[in-house]
């Protein structure tokens, strides 16, 4: 089975948040960056399929040089190879534009893949769409928020989570594109051992412009979609902040508990 | 004459509360660029469902019918609303950001060469003909949030967030129920889909108790889970958990509070440890006192909050199931 992986780096979740000069974006000065939380899962659904029916895991990413640093990251806890598409300006594409560049690259694999998987998604814009504009580009079925991945005879039995505590089991035929949802297995860590063979394993860059001279499909950035300006959100409610050590604030909140929400 | 199209939801045979959000949304932009609003729904013309189209009254209402929509795939779905979209041609189409929609709208939005701009929490119209609207959507999981565009001149699909349009009061109007039927063939539809199933029997009802202390990423170990534990106890409260409290198997599934787990509005929920990301929010935040401890002082649940402590909850928590201890006596 081969199994491509689509990955994203994103910023740590407690990163400072303060807007860049621009407005579009944060300042990513001091930003720390981790592979996001959803593409983990479907790094590992992957590998694991690969442990029970062999073959290999690819993973790709698209993003500057420090996109590196993920991708040797996936290569350490069993990916066998790595494509980055370089690009110091992701974020004049919009989804489209960016799944184009990957399916583009996904194209270019001498094999085909017999799955294409990645997290349900970011957690930076959280469009959620990548993975399912992928598989209309590359006229392949999809679904979505998947929990679990079983092989059949002829394709692929998943599980597939539905709102308020429902699921269910879809069959698909194979390739596919599968958007993974978070929390269904235990995350592997890399091993010292991982970590040693990932230095020597090979990961092909790509450039935009080589898509674009290879695909007539891809373009220039040329988004529908634009984002205009970031903002701090305003807030819903009236936050009343109650200061003080713990103590303090904890007899402060049980006053207003019991005599304003009258709830004790 | 170009319209604003929205796509309904029908769920456990009614037409959800989400999809009346989105009808409001598309309300407010239809009123800003003078366009009438017409509506689809996937089900048979004859289906009394529509006979309760609430809210100010649409132009047509499309019932989108056809046997390989009986059950839910992306395959048909995309199809079928890419070829009304074809006969209707909105300049707007707006759908409710359900799973169901997360799963096709996308895929619908490519095959028109377009990008659907999903989970709007807030539309910002303009004055004067030629100023299009635009769309705000959270980033980073609602630490900051970001204004759109659609350029262009193709249609503009948008999916509106549960809870951030609030469902017009029902107006009367005449309706015209037009009935469509996509031309589908049973070849186009690759997936095959399962009866959807309940995991397990519910022997917990979040939704009954009067207040719930929820507990998030910030608990850190499971070992750490009987402080939040001993504060519900205290309160006379039932223990509730974000996400990642049940995806690692701390608390089961039936306590999830969020999109994904269950929808709740008690008197008091208390937040402990819950940085408060979109889907958890959706599922909580008509509790009518909302109480957030959190170490971070920007994290957004205290947007949502009414009362917060910025502290750590190690120490906040066995202070305040002291202090509720001192009070019930």
């Amino acid at each position: 089975m081969k199994i491509i992986v689509a990955i994203k780096q994103v910023p740590e979740r407690d990163a400072r948040i303060r807007i860049d000069s621009a407005g579009k974006w944060i300042d990513l000065q001091d930003v720390e960056f981790n592979l996001n939380e959803s593409d983990a899962y479907a790094l590992e659904e992957a590998l694991q399929l690969k442990e029970a029916h062999g073959g290999e895991v690819v993973v790709i990413s698209a993003g500057p040089e420090r996109v590196g640093k993920t991708i040797r990251e996936a290569l350490a806890k069993g990916a066998d190879r790595g494509i980055h598409i370089e690009s110091d300006d992701l974020a004049s594409y919009d989804a489209l534009g960016v799944a184009r560049l990957l399916a583009a690259a996904i194209e270019e694999e001498p094999e085909d893949a017999d799955l294409i998987l990645t997290g349900l998604q970011s957690d930076d814009l959280g469009l959620g769409q990548t993975g399912v504009i992928m598989a209309e580009i590359l006229g392949l079925p999809h679904a979505t928020l998947i929990l679990k991945i079983e092989k059949t005879d002829n394709g692929i039995k998943v599980l597939r989570e539905l709102e308020d505590g429902w699921f269910q089991h879809l069959e698909l035929p194979t390739p596919a594109v599968l958007t993974i949802q978070s929390g269904n297995s235990k995350l592997r860590y890399a091993t010292l051992m991982g970590i040693k063979k990932a230095k020597t394993k090979e990961v092909r860059r790509v450039t935009v412009a080589d898509l674009i001279h290879n695909d007539p499909e891809v373009k220039p950035a040329d988004p529908v979609v634009i984002l205009d300006q970031v903002m701090l959100p305003s807030k819903q409610r009236t936050t009343q902040m109650l200061g003080g050590t713990p103590a303090e604030a904890a007899a402060a909140l049980v006053e207003k508990l019991q005599f304003e929400v009258r709830a004790l | 004459m170009s319209s604003v199209l929205v796509i309904l939801e029908i769920k456990d045979r009614i037409i959800s509360r989400i999809s009346w959000e989105a009808m409001a949304a598309a309300h407010t932009l239809a009123e800003s660029r003078g366009l009438p609003v017409d509506i689809a729904v996937v089900t048979s013309p004859t289906n009394p469902i529509l006979a309760k189209i609430q809210g100010k009254p649409p132009r047509t209402i499309y019932a989108v019918d056809h046997k390989l929509l009986h059950a839910y795939t992306s395959d048909g779905y995309t199809e079928a609303c890419a070829q009304l979209i074809a006969h209707v041609k909105p300049a707007y189409v707006v759908l409710p950001h359900t799973y169901q929609v997360r799963d096709f709208a996308p895929r619908l939005a490519t095959r028109l060469k377009q990008v659907l701009i999903s989970d709007v929490t807030g539309i910002e119209t303009h004055a004067g003909a030629s100023a299009a609207p635009t769309f705000i959507r959270q980033l980073l999981q609602g630490k900051l949030n970001a204004r759109y565009s659609h350029t262009g001149t193709g249609v503009c699909l948008l999916s509106v967030q549960a809870g951030a349009f609030r469902a017009d009061a029902p107006a009367g109007g005449t309706t015209t129920v037009e009935h469509f039927e996509p031309k589908l063939d049973a070849a186009q539809i690759r997936i095959q889909p399962g009866e959807p199933f309940r995991a397990s029997a519910q022997t917990v009802d979040l939704g009954s108790a009067s207040i719930l202390v929820s507990v998030g990423r910030g608990i850190k170990e499971e070992a750490n889970l009987p402080i939040v534990q001993e504060l519900a106890t205290a309160l006379g409260a039932e223990l509730a958990a974000s996400r990642p409290i049940c995806d690692a198997g701390w608390l089961p599934m039936e306590r999830q509070v969020g999109s994904s787990g269950q929808t709740v509005a008690p008197k008091v929920y208390l937040a402990v440890g819950i940085s408060g990301a979109i889907q958890h929010l959706v599922g909580m935040k008509g509790s009518q006192c909302i109480v957030a401890i959190n170490k971070d002082e920007n994290a957004p649940i205290f947007e949502v909050a009414d009362y917060g402590i910025v502290g750590d909850l190690f120490e906040v928590v066995p202070a305040l199931t002291a202090a509720v201890r001192k009070v019930k006596g």
